[in-house]
């Protein structure tokens, strides 16, 4: 199983809203954590996430501790042109996971 | 005339305990012994294991109480073990029991729906018109399925994709379109996010179709996607499917995308956020709520459930209403039969201490579950539970052992099948 997962419609026609979804396996620890014996847990976030479409950002989000386990981020955008969604997620310990998806605009 | 004060049931907090107020408490919050020497009515809603236990203990601990059971069926079916009738194991007529028993030991059984609750007037209203009269109402209605929850999905629906959660007909025809299906189908099982009715159940099911498919259609697979990433005795279940179907079932747990968002009855179809899966037969469990004659009677919050005060089993809402079982919030207590008819009989303690201006004593609740995976193969779960902080939590809790000889699977099979029989005995007679 990737650890990540992404949901790209393969075809749409041009000027379609269409919806992407992501999801990214990760634990999200918040660093305010102590294990039971009184040690704090470190901090193990993802810190950002983009979206970019041909090339082009189109969506960016930062990520903080009050955000759960494995992210879900969804958002819209319009199709324009068929090519490539390329994701990318980047956060504490050195952590960066790219993944990409197609589309076929009409 | 003896007026009635309201009897509003104030939980007693361990606070109250430990300031040393609670006798002053209790006394300004019970109604007077007078109301329970002129033989208290006492309404039960519902013939389930909670029900029927309460409407039972009621009767066996204050023998001149009047206690009035409203069912609508004739025949009660259970739960425990009817995966093991989907499976083709065993017969829905095993499953089914009625109320003779219950009648014979002096409960007033009315087989009607409940439909209309007056908690002012204390009356509820029949399906035929007729109306009975309370001085304590107890509901256990179990659960509803939500229909409006999972899009798609609606009574239609659960005629072609069984949601099986109710023993009886969903039963039966998740078994027949099992035995139906060609070998080399896949079978999906869909299983909501927490609150559920017991939630090992749609593992159990899971194992039992698995072992019915490996001997019959050794070609199919189960795949089970999950609004969840944990489960209850998950190890032991995980276990169990690696020993014993290796290659059979698959699980998408919630963080790997597996929380369905609709189905499509029409082509049989299960959609999550990240697939589409077709399958030959779908059994999809969708979220579900208090049965609707909690919501009636108001005791329902916007979550669906009962909130109850965990001493007495009061609602929080409603005055003079009780709920056990399923349809109550009761915090680390599983929504199982054998929860249920632990509440049913300490609800049952609870309302005669108060109809006699006691307060209730602090229950302690054994629930237990079997899990059975195949033929004498079964693993279980009991906690004990205790009320803390308005709600109930797990103060003890025995699972079997992970890595544990065939034997000790053997023997626990046994024993529940003698454990289903000592419930169905002690609710049913």
């Amino acid at each position: 199983m990737p650890s990540a997962l992404i949901n790209v419609p393969a075809k749409a026609k041009r000027g379609d809203i269409i919806e992407i979804k992501t999801l990214m396996s990760h634990i999200m620890e918040t660093g305010f954590r102590h294990t039971a014996t009184g040690e704090v847990i470190p901090r193990d976030l993802i810190t950002g996430f983009t979206c970019r479409y041909n090339g082009t950002e189109i969506f960016r989000a930062d990520l903080f501790p009050a955000i759960a386990a494995n992210p879900f981020i969804t958002f819209f955008t319009t199709a324009t042109a068929s090519g490539k969604f390329e994701f990318e997620w980047i956060g504490d310990n050195g952590f960066s996971e790219i993944a990409s998806a197609s589309i076929s605009v009409e | 005339m003896d007026v009635k004060r309201p009897d509003v049931t104030r939980p007693l907090t361990r606070r109250d305990v430990a300031r040393g107020i609670a006798a002053s408490v209790a006394a300004s919050a019970w109604p007077r012994p007078a109301l329970a020497q002129a033989a208290a009515r006492v309404v039960v809603i519902g013939g389930g294991f909670g029900g029927a236990s309460c409407a039972r203990a009621l009767r066996q601990i204050a023998p001149k109480l009047q206690v009035t059971l409203i069912e609508p069926n004739r025949i009660f079916a259970a739960c425990p073990l009817s995966n093991e009738v989907v499976a083709g194991l065993r017969e829905l007529t095993a499953q089914q029991f009625h109320y003779d028993g219950i009648a014979a030991e002096g409960v007033n059984v009315v087989l009607q729906a409940a439909t209309k609750i007056d908690p002012h007037a204390r009356t509820v209203g029949l399906a035929d018109g007729g109306s009975l009269s309370y001085d304590r109402l107890v509901l256990a209605p179990g659960i509803d399925l939500r229909f409006d929850a999972l899009p798609g999905y609606n009574e239609d629906a659960s005629l072609k994709m069984p949601h099986a959660w109710k023993a009886g007909e969903q039963t039966i025809l998740l078994r027949k379109q099992i035995e139906a299906m060609d070998d080399g189908g896949l079978v999906v099982i869909a299983v909501p996010a927490a609150p559920l009715r017991c939630p090992p159940a749609p593992y159990e099911r899971a194992s039992l179709i698995a072992h019915y498919l490996k001997a019959k259609k050794p070609r199919s697979k189960i795949l089970i996607l999950d609004a969840k990433d944990g489960f209850s005795q998950q190890r032991l279940f995980e276990a169990a499917w690696k020993d014993l179907y290796p290659g059979l079932i698959e699980r998408i747990a919630l963080s790997q995308g597996g929380r369905v968002t609709s189905v499509d009855p029409s082509t049989n179809t299960i959609i999550t956020d990240f697939g589409n899966y077709t399958a030959q037969v779908a059994s999809v469990v969708p979220p579900q709520k208090a049965g609707h004659i909690a919501e009636i009677a108001g005791a329902a919050d916007n979550t669906g459930w009962c909130p109850v005060d965990p001493v007495s089993f009061a609602s929080k809402l409603v005055p003079n209403i009780h709920v056990i079982g399923d349809a109550a919030i009761a915090g680390a207590i599983p929504k199982s039969a054998s929860a249920a008819q632990a509440q049913g009989k300490a609800c049952a303690a609870a309302i005669v201490n108060m109809l006699s201006g006691k307060p209730p004593d602090t229950p302690r609740l054994t629930g237990t579950c079997y899990n059975t995976v195949a033929p004498g193969y079964a693993f279980s779960q009991s906690g004990v539970y205790q009320p803390k902080d308005g709600l109930f939590a797990e103060v003890e809790n025995t699972t079997s052992p992970v890595n544990a000889p065939r034997e000790i699977r053997q023997r626990e099979a046994e024993r529940a099948a003698d454990w289903f029989k000592t419930i169905t005995v002690d609710a049913f007679g």
